[in-house]
């Protein structure tokens, strides 16, 4: 709006109605957190029953033993490592719209950080568990952390798996903190709405935030620092991630496209787990007037943008096993193809390349109900992903003696099942404690 | 100290407490150093120790050498002689001749009796392979057990150290250690390791129950384990160490001493009068998967 012609009155008014727009905006965002409905708290009690349904499992396997999932020799690895890098696609996204689109200064970020961030460190906080899940001596999990012990144990610096204990613990530090950065100024603002003990859990939380001149620039200065940080963890986590399998000298884990088909793909997930998340979130707390669907259009075509580069990525690596001259792994993408999984196989095909490539149509792309639901094809085909990779190419490698298949036990269902309860009852509990748009990036925007 | 000494008596207060809290942090950083590098200072002389314990072994007598000899005998010969070198110029290797193998898996049900290897666990399975189209088929008999690989892909990839290549180059699984990651089943391209799931055969058979049998502890690595107690080797990775606490006590490996046909050898290749020595130095001989670089200490005889 341009009001160089209109003069100092008109200013004035304009200032004024500046700031009644965001006090609505303040308002309307606060309302989210405003005390739950019974459908809230119907919510919260079922993804509660799912994390204990999935603790349950876990205590059963413990005391009983590895032997109730349904992990067989040739398959070592099952659902448990599917889940492990399934969630940390999931986080993926998350540093991704908060740092790197934040220093591309593109604005649609504003309208999904909050609650991609929030994302990201819960799904972290599940992926976490998995390794330990996986473990055949859970109780032995720390000899995986490097620290002086007079019993001399000492981790072997050479292991993937290592890598992935500092890979995903530094971004699970590095995402947290810039996480809780980036909400002290609204934790601020919760502080002199609130009253009584939450007024004092929110003062506690936000570290004297006054918002002077001061605060505002060292603000800036560090949220800044932390989005270039952040950057080039979104691409290292997942890289090593993919190491886990690259390293391994398995036909269909032994290639070099690895690490950079890992990140699109866990972008791809994770851009469709925030519109999972985000959807049903906008439409319950009434918040259509701040994620516009402009927004979600913009997001939806770097889910394009990343679906395609899966897709991509699926070619180039039958592509590479039928020039390469080796036969076990060309017989390992003949196997997936056509194998005792071809049905996951072609279900991961239909869910991550085909449906993604109808948001080629402006129409649907700026469907809301069919992002919605796009939003659930990727995240079962990204999760199919990862089970075809882990799973297939272990039930299928150099010779036919070492050979078989692979069905999930009941107890790794409901460990997953779990891990979903675990993740949404976290992000339940942001939604009604913290704000999920982030309010002072988005008054700044006003003006 | 002589600098810190001139500084108190010159400088001001700060930078008392400045040399204080360099001198803290010096001393701090050498002790987190020293407790970094502790574990590979003593990680040699342990495995000297144990050299050691082991040099005290009586070894079992043997009858006069003879032409006619069974080559069970000559190998025990080689195997006293391997016993009296320092651990690293040993260099134990099987051959196993392919000719001679009917695949009547004694092998691998010796190698179960004497490890008390539960379900789902096998060292060294025989795997047959049928060659040729019929009616010109034959059968071939593989027996598998660990290749004890000069290049293992399977220990770089343990994140706890608790698998690695011993001096006389024995891949061996530390139980104590290993936290059953699954990782080395994985890498190894052979599929020699194999994970014990706690299982017990007949434990779920109503009318059998979990049998005597199944409970007897593992002496695997000249250690004792007790095995229904849940504890170590349950939830490890297991696999083939050429039955060490055997080789140890100057006996030859199970799946050697219970073939039938004496198709497996063992001994030291690092001894040019061994059996296992002139066995290799032959032209038919071959080894599984050369092309992936991990140098197997199994050798076979087509």
């Amino acid at each position: 709006m341009s009001h160089k012609d209109t003069g100092v009155v008109n200013q004035e008014v304009n200032a004024k109605s500046a700031a009644q727009v965001k006090d609505q905006m303040e308002r309307d965002i606060l309302a989210a957190i405003k005390k739950p409905k019974p459908v809230y708290w119907l919510g919260l009690l079922i993804t509660i029953t799912m994390t204990l349904i999935g603790a349950a499992a876990w205590a059963y396997q413990i005391k009983t033993g590895m032997g109730v999932a349904g992990i067989r020799n040739p398959v070592g690895w099952g659902v448990y490592i599917t889940d492990f890098v399934f969630w940390v696609g999931i986080a993926h996204s998350g540093t991704l719209i908060s740092a790197i689109l934040f220093l591309f200064r593109a604005r649609f970020r504003n309208r999904f950080n909050r609650s991609a961030e929030a994302m990201t460190v819960f799904a972290v906080m599940t992926a976490g568990l998995f390794p330990l899940i996986h473990l055949g001596r859970v109780w032995f999990f720390y000899w995986l952390f490097p620290y002086p012990t007079q019993r001399l144990l000492w981790v072997n610096f050479r292991s993937p798996l290592v890598w992935d204990v500092f890979a995903v613990s530094t971004y699970f530090t590095v995402s947290a903190i810039f996480w809780y950065i980036g909400l002290v100024p609204d934790i601020a603002i919760l502080r002199r709405v609130r009253t009584g003990w939450q007024k004092l859990a929110y003062a506690f939380g936000s570290l004297g935030w006054k918002g002077t001149f001061k605060q505002w620039q060292h603000y800036n200065q560090i949220y800044k620092y932390l989005a270039a940080l952040a950057t080039p963890l979104v691409l290292s986590v997942h890289s090593v991630v993919s190491w886990d399998f690259a390293m391994g000298i398995i036909p269909g884990w032994h290639t070099t496209i690895f690490a950079p088909y890992f990140v699109a793909g866990a972008i791809f997930s994770g851009m469709a787990m925030v519109f999972t998340l985000v959807i049903p979130m906008r439409k319950f707390f009434r918040l259509e007037k701040y994620i516009t669907v402009d927004d979600f259009e913009k997001a939806a075509k770097l889910l394009l943008f990343t679906g395609m580069i899966v897709g991509y990525a699926y070619i180039v690596e039958f592509c590479l096993a039928m020039y390469s001259g080796n036969p076990f792994e060309r017989d390992q993408f003949i196997y997936r193809a056509v194998g005792d999984y071809a049905f996951t196989y072609w279900l991961m095909i239909a869910c991550n390349v085909v449906t993604p490539l109808t948001l080629f149509v402006r129409k649907l792309r700026r469907n809301i109900k069919y992002l919605f639901i796009i939003s659930f094809f990727v995240n079962i085909g990204m999760w199919l992903e990862r089970f075809n990779i882990v799973v297939i190419s272990l039930a299928h490698d150099f010779d036919p003696y070492a050979w078989g298949t692979y069905t999930p036990s009941i107890i790794e269902v409901a460990i997953t099942v779990g891990s979903f309860g675990w993740f949404l009852t976290w992000f339940l509990l942001f939604s009604k404690t913290l704000p999920v748009l982030p309010i002072t990036e988005l008054k700044e925007e006003a003006e | 100290m002589e600098v810190i000494q001139e500084k108190t008596q010159n400088g001001s207060a700060a930078s008392e407490v400045d040399v204080h809290r360099r001198e803290f942090l010096k001393k701090l950083g050498s002790g987190v150093f020293a407790s970094l590098l502790m574990p590979i200072l003593f990680k040699d002389n342990f495995a000297a120790l144990a050299d050691e314990a082991l040099a005290q072994v009586d070894l079992p007598e043997l009858p006069e050498p003879s032409p006619e000899e069974d080559p069970l005998v000559r190998m025990m010969r080689d195997l006293q002689r391997a016993l009296k070198k320092p651990l690293e110029q040993r260099k134990w290797t099987m051959v196993i001749d392919l000719r001679k193998c009917v695949g009547c898996h004694a092998c691998t049900v010796s190698c179960i009796a004497e490890n008390k290897l539960p379900p789902g666990v096998m060292y060294r399975p025989v795997i047959e392979e049928e060659v040729g189209e019929y009616p010109n088929v034959h059968r071939r008999f593989i027996p598998r057990p660990c290749m004890q690989c000069e290049n293992p892909p399977c220990t770089p990839v343990c994140p706890v150290n608790a698998t690695y290549k011993r001096p006389d180059g024995v891949v061996v699984i530390d139980y104590n250690r290993c936290i059953g990651c699954r990782y080395c089943l994985t890498a190894c391209p052979y599929n020699a390791r194999t994970f014990d799931w706690g299982e017990y055969y007949t434990e779920d058979v109503g009318f059998l129950g979990l049998q005597p049998y199944e409970q007897v502890d593992t002496m695997e690595y000249g250690l004792d384990w007790k095995r229904p107690e849940g504890r170590s080797p349950v939830g490890n990775a297991r696999k083939c160490h050429f039955c060490l606490h055997r080789i140890e006590k100057g006996l030859l490996p199970m799946c050697v001493v219970s073939c039938i046909g004496r198709a497996t050898f063992f001994g030291d290749a690092n001894d040019p009068d061994s059996l296992v020595s002139e066995l290799i130095a032959q032209p038919n001989v071959m080894r599984l998967k050369e092309e992936l670089g991990t140098r197997p200490k199994v050798y076979y005889l087509m």
